[in-house]
């Protein structure tokens, strides 16, 4: 029965593919076609705002200082709001002022679309910081991302330009962001997701005892967290908490509402590169690792935990710790994968709780970074992987290597190269950094091997811009808030700008047609060298941690 | 071709040579190039420095251990080094058969209007050389005067001697090559030092080696790689520290050097090398790398029709009788005014005779005169004893000896003439005395294998274009009948510039063979310019290869092996890669095995020990380069097939045999090793 219910999702995103990667091609292709009359007349209205009349293509450098200095500005408005947000409106629970390190740490937590939360929302924000900084952050964000993700593929599709990020990041809002939040807030409301701004509950228990019950403008902040594969939660507990996520119907629409977009970018792709065997080849790949580590979470979690089973403790529910009754294995095992796969971040059980084997599947989709991702930078990550297999492979057929027409040189292999060393940078060091020094130690609440783990998923997590917390560690500090706050940074920019300036690279080069003799992309061939690709040089790399962590934790489980 | 034989891969004293710069190697100066073979030399330092001062690093009780490691490390650096070395060893052996030739001559150089006997070394440009029959050519130049036969053997190995004259296409004399006959004036075209010979040298002594732009591309992975293993392996020991798990530095460097990809980093420049020396031993000389990996992207090949695809010269491949005469007998007669031609027309004259069956009795040409062919007469035939004069020719030269002698000229003579001409052929005419018996059709031919060439070419999505200067009838047969991709008939030198022009446009790389002056621009604009020796310097200039043998049909052969070059370069990339899901699976547990026993689980090969797994891996890891020298330098098996089929093949052999080799590899050292360990 569970496996039915994970394959009905599955199934429902594979319809959902082909229409929504066709809308975004629309969106961003920038020729006329039909939502320009609905859509056309806002934006053209924003535009004139913005004086933003020419919309002219720009350079790789332009796009990129335009995203960077987007997001600095929205980054300094966040940071003042959080700071002062116990004199500003609308804080009807009177709470205070942000502490430094901790606004620092959430401010880029948002931007970088990772929302690793350190604080809890129900005690640490106000309803306008809520609204004006984290929903606010969670649109941009994840309009900046897709951004990026549409002009690189723009380019290396062979475009006349990149495109104008302005453009691209006003449409992504007003033509897919803001319509889809909408009408998911709208569901989410109906389903008994609160939206308000009331002050919070107090009511009465029934042994008499007085409870305050935390409410507010919920199912907005809930809709866009899932669709721009943000993940921060209104409240502590995250999309575990009922009035998040009240049954499990809103967790199936939550689950579809992150994996959808970033499932459709393939698609996409395929289309801006007249070729949608190659969207379909990127999309098999990384369904194949999706349903692997599904697989295994799938399996671990219902197998229970081992330690558990020998007791002769009736384990035929599986390991239920950490989780919702109301979801069960299935849906918090799909729930897991697909929030890690697409870098949400949101979780609806407890991740720290997972069995040992359960929890690499977390783990291991966020170190790959490029199952399906979320907003846009997994499809440029598995892209990127694409070129370095074509690198590896390419020259296997007697030509030098070429992706979709252009020659992998030097130029881009020192870019790529660029790419792919700060994702294990920025893991391993501070993981080893932290493991050296009693602040770093001092947070772990259990030690041993899933101590190891604590401390590596809350780098890993920062790293690749997910945001979902192992939990189980006191990371409210200044040495935590200080370490993922510039790690996240990294994990966002440095592979971004280093891919951006790939895609201009390729632009100015000459294609080359394609022959009989040319080194195929857009087959089952190359889907398996892909995944080969992403397992060997991606997945390797963490193997020595991940054997001390989870799988030593499972091996002396007794 | 006949005194260019093959020559061994591997001699003694090239092995030597060697073994003995393997050592010269491990310099870190010059190791420093090869960063991959750099960290694994730095690790051998650090694995010697606690061999030498155990007590320092308190590693007394795992000496053993320590010293074991060490000498693996050491030998895989100097397999790698030596590796390198053999490919150099092989151009070095052939440069100093080409330093022979580059002795230092007397020149008769004209100064004033007297002639002085300078040392070669003191020519420069533009200076005036005399050399006659027996000495040697002072210097590279043209002949400005005279026409003399040289013997270039010792740069062609072709023994036969050839023609140089004054003014034309043939004009162009290298230093070192003799004369055999005659005596030429040379103008000098190079300074000391820069002559064709000393540059010939120096390419493939591979003194100027520069890495090509696809190493450069690829070193960057492999440097990549390198860090990536590097943070890996830095950050395991106080990650592991955390666990009270204590990871030994020289079991730590052992992972690492596994791990980085050591089996394509020793072997990459060893490639590149013997990719550039198999052109070599073609006959052909690649001006850099980079042509030749050039070589491997060719999408469109320009080829000239004459002399490449087809003979150039004509041949007989049909008779045709005029008059009321029958085809025998015009074979006959045909048969009798060749027998002693010896001109390539003449004899195959004679083996179209034979090939359609006739017979002519050749007694009749005992005793008879032979008549050469003269350009006044443009005729040639016999004199037979038995007073009867056999001729063939232009047909008008024949029409007016038959009309002197009082002949009829049959009336469709001019017909089949005319028709012959027409589909691009050479009609010749066969009389016997005042009778004219009818028309020898010469075709030019195209050359055996040409057709299954070009299969191939477009199996490898390779499109060739011919050109000639022959009218489009003419060319549209021989571009059918070779089964070319397309052609441009009655071209010039300028055509070829725009046809390049236009598919580089479309963002193809061209290769194209030429040899006249006025093939140059073409040459230089082609993305591989395949000049001929005999051409002039201008078009040797221009190309970035040229063919000691003057084949131009070589260029097929270019392209194939720097298709080969490449598939070598990418085959043993993925076969290092690929090798590292082994090495992980011997190493980790081993590595954890110590202070958790449950990892035995992992230890899926069943090694022997912790410490027999380390050591097996980096025995395994070291070996595997001097196994796959062999490969890299004769490179990867190539036959002409569709890209996908060529990649599903080589990812079989080389990704799945990358993955299965070192389990297997690994585990049989494994059962060696454990027998000590």
């Amino acid at each position: 029965m569970g496996i039915v219910q994970i394959i009905v999702v599955i199934a429902i995103l594979l319809l959902l593919v082909k229409p929504a990667g066709t809308y975004l091609y629309h969106v961003f292709s920038n020729e006329p076609n039909k939502t320009d009359r609905i859509f056309g007349g806002v934006e053209r209205g924003i535009f004139k705002l913005s004086g933003l009349n020419k919309r002219e293509g720009m350079s790789w450098k332009t796009y990129a200082l335009s995203f960077l200095s987007t997001n600095i500005v929205l980054v300094a408005f966040g940071y003042i709001v959080l700071r002062l947000q116990a004199g500003l409106p609308l804080n009807p629970n009177g709470i205070n002022q942000m502490e430094q390190t901790l606004t620092f740490n959430t401010v880029i937590s948002f931007i970088t679309n990772t929302n690793l939360q350190h604080y809890s929302g129900e005690t640490g924000l106000s309803y306008f910081s809520q609204m004006a900084v984290i929903t606010m952050l969670m649109f941009t964000s994840a309009a900046s991302g897709f951004s990026v993700a549409v002009a690189f593929v723009r380019g290396i599709t062979g475009r006349a330009t990149l495109g104008n990020f302005f453009e691209d990041f006003v449409k992504s809002i007003v033509r897919v962001f803001l319509p889809l939040a909408l009408i998911i807030t709208l569901v989410l409301v109906g389903l008994q997701v609160p939206q308000t701004l009331k002050p919070t509950i107090q009511i009465t228990t029934m042994d008499g005892q007085i409870q305050q019950i935390a409410t507010g403008p919920v199912a907005s902040l809930e809709s866009i967290k899932h669709l721009g594969t943000n993940g921060g939660g209104f409240f502590g507990a995250n999309s575990a908490h009922p009035f998040e996520n009240p049954s499990p119907l809103t967790n199936v629409i939550e689950i579809l509402s992150m994996w959808t977009l970033p499932a459709a970018l393939p698609y996409m792709y395929g289309l801006f590169a007249k070729n949608k065997r190659q969207g379909w080849g990127i999309f098999a790949a990384m369904m194949t690792l999706f349903v692997l580590l599904l697989s295994l979470n799938y399996y671990a979690e219902s197998s229970g935990n081992p330690a558990i089973n020998s007791m002769g403790i009736d384990v035929s529910q599986g390991s239920m710790e950490g989780k919702e009754v109301r979801f069960g294995i299935p849906q918090s095992a799909l729930f897991t994968t697909v929030t890690t796969a697409a870098t949400t971040g949101s979780v609806n059980n407890m991740h720290d709780t997972q069995t040992p084997l359960g929890s690499i599947t977390p783990l291991a989709l966020m170190m790959l970074n490029n199952v399906f991702g979320g907003k846009g930078v997994g499809l440029v990550n598995m892209l990127m992987y694409a070129i370095l297999a074509v690198f590896l492979c390419g020259l296997m057929v007697g030509r030098t290597p070429e992706f979709l027409g252009r020659k992998i040189e030097a130029r881009e292999m020192k870019l790529i190269a660029v790419a792919i060393l700060i994702h294990p940078l920025i893991i391993l060091v501070p993981t080893a950094a932290s493991f050296l020094t009693d602040l770093g130690q001092g947070a772990i609440s259990n030690p041993g091997n899933h101590g190891l783990t604590q401390v590596l998923y809350e780098y890993v997590s920062s790293a690749a811009n997910n945001g979902s917390g192992f939990e189980g560690l006191a990371d409210n500090t200044t040495f935590w808030n200080m370490m993922t706050g510039v790690i996240m940074l990294l994990g966002r920019y440095v592979s971004i700008i280093a891919l951006l300036a790939v895609a201009g690279s390729l632009l100015r080069k000459q294609p080359v047609p394609e022959t009989i003799g040319t080194f195929r992309t857009d087959n089952g061939l190359f889907t398996g060298i892909l995944i080969a690709t992403v397992l060997i040089i991606g997945a390797l790399t963490f193997l020595p941690v991940v054997v001390l962590g989870p799988i030593a934790e499972h091996l002396t489980l007794r | 071709m006949s005194t260019v034989q093959k020559k061994k891969l591997l001699t003694g004293p090239m092995m030597r040579s060697a073994v003995k710069d393997s050592f010269v190697k491990l310099n870190p100066v010059t190791l420093m190039k090869n960063p991959v073979m750099f960290v694994v030399e730095i690790g051998t330092f650090i694995v010697l420095m606690m061999v030498l001062l155990p007590g320092y690093f308190h590693a007394s009780e795992a000496i053993g251990f320590n010293i074991t490691v060490f000498v693996i490390l050491l030998v895989t650096v100097l397999f790698a080094n030596f590796a390198e070395a053999l490919a150099e060893g092989r151009g070095k052996a052939q440069a100093d058969s080409l330093k022979k030739t580059k002795q230092d001559i007397s020149a008769n150089k004209v100064a004033g209007g007297s002639i002085k006997i300078v040392a070669s070394s003191e020519l420069r440009k533009g200076d005036i050389v005399v050399v006659s029959q027996g000495e040697l050519i002072p210097g590279d130049g043209e002949v400005i005067e005279g026409l003399a036969s040289v013997d270039e053997s010792a740069i062609t190995g072709e023994s036969a001697p050839v023609i140089k004259e004054a003014g034309g296409d043939f004009n162009s004399v290298t230093g070192g090559t003799r004369v055999v006959s005659d005596e030429i004036k040379v103008r000098i075209t190079s300074d000391p030092g820069e002559s064709f010979l000393d540059r010939m040298i120096s390419l493939v002594e591979g003194a100027k080696r520069q890495k090509t732009p696809n190493e450069i591309a690829l070193n960057t992975l492999l440097i990549s790689l390198t860090i990536i293993f590097m943070i890996v392996v830095v950050t395991l020991r106080p990650i592991a520290a955390y666990l009270d798990v204590d990871l030994e530095i020289p079991v730590l460097i052992a992972l690492l050097v596994c791990l980085i990809p050591t089996t394509i980093g020793g072997l990459l420049s060893a490639i590149g090398i013997a990719g550039m020396d198999r052109v070599t031993q073609f006959n052909v000389l690649a001006m850099s790398g980079k042509a030749v990996e050039a070589a491997g992207d060719i999408n469109t090949m320009i080829l000239d029709k004459t002399g490449t695809i087809t003979f150039g010269n004509r041949m007989a491949s049909e008779f045709v009788p005029v008059g009321k005469e029958t085809e025998e007998d015009v074979a006959v007669w045909a048969a009798l005014s060749s027998l002693k031609d010896e001109t390539p027309e003449g004899r195959s004259v004679i083996e179209l005779v034979k090939k359609l069956g006739y017979s002519y009795d050749a007694g009749l040409a005992s005793g008879a005169e032979f008549i050469e062919f003269r350009a006044e007469t443009r005729m040639s035939g016999m004199d037979l004893s038995d007073g009867h004069k056999v001729r063939k020719g232009a047909v008008d030269s024949v029409k007016r000896w038959v009309a002197s002698q009082g002949g009829i000229i049959p009336d469709n003579l001019d017909q089949h003439s005319n028709i012959i001409a027409g589909k691009g052929g050479t009609p010749l005419a066969v009389a016997v005395d005042n009778r004219i018996y009818g028309l020898i059709y010469l075709k030019d031919t195209v050359k055996p294998g040409m057709k299954e060439r070009f299969e191939e070419l477009r199996k490898m999505g390779i499109k060739t274009i011919m050109c000639t200067g022959d009218n489009p009838l003419t060319a549209a047969t021989i571009a059918a009948e070779a089964g070319v991709d397309g052609f441009i008939a009655e071209s010039t030198p300028e055509n070829k510039i725009e046809v390049i022009r236009s598919e580089q446009k479309e963002g193809k790389l061209v290769a194209m063979t030429g040899d006249g002056t006025n093939d140059a621009p073409a040459l230089a604009q082609a993305d591989v310019g395949l000049a001929m020796n005999s051409g002039t310097t201008a078009a040797k200039e221009a190309a970035n290869m040229f063919d000691l043998d003057s084949d131009p049909s070589k260029i097929i052969e270019v392209v194939a092996i720097g298709k080969q070059l490449l598939m070598t370069r990418g085959a043993l990339t993925t076969f290092s890669i690929a090798n590292d899901i082994a090495k992980y699976f011997a190493i980790i547990p081993a590595m954890f095995t110590l202070a958790i026993p449950e990892m035995e689980v992992l230890n899926i090969m069943g090694l022997g020990s912790p410490s027999s797994a380390i050591i097996s891996a980096l025995i395994f890891n070291a070996i595997i380069i001097p196994l796959l020298i062999p490969l890299a330098m004769r490179g990867v098996s190539y036959k002409p097939m569709s890209s996908t089929r060529l990649l599903r093949r080589n990812i079989f052999i080389y990704g799945f045999g990358g993955v299965a080799v070192p389990f297997l590899g690994i585990k049989l050292i494994d059962m060696v090793v454990s027998l000590w360990i």
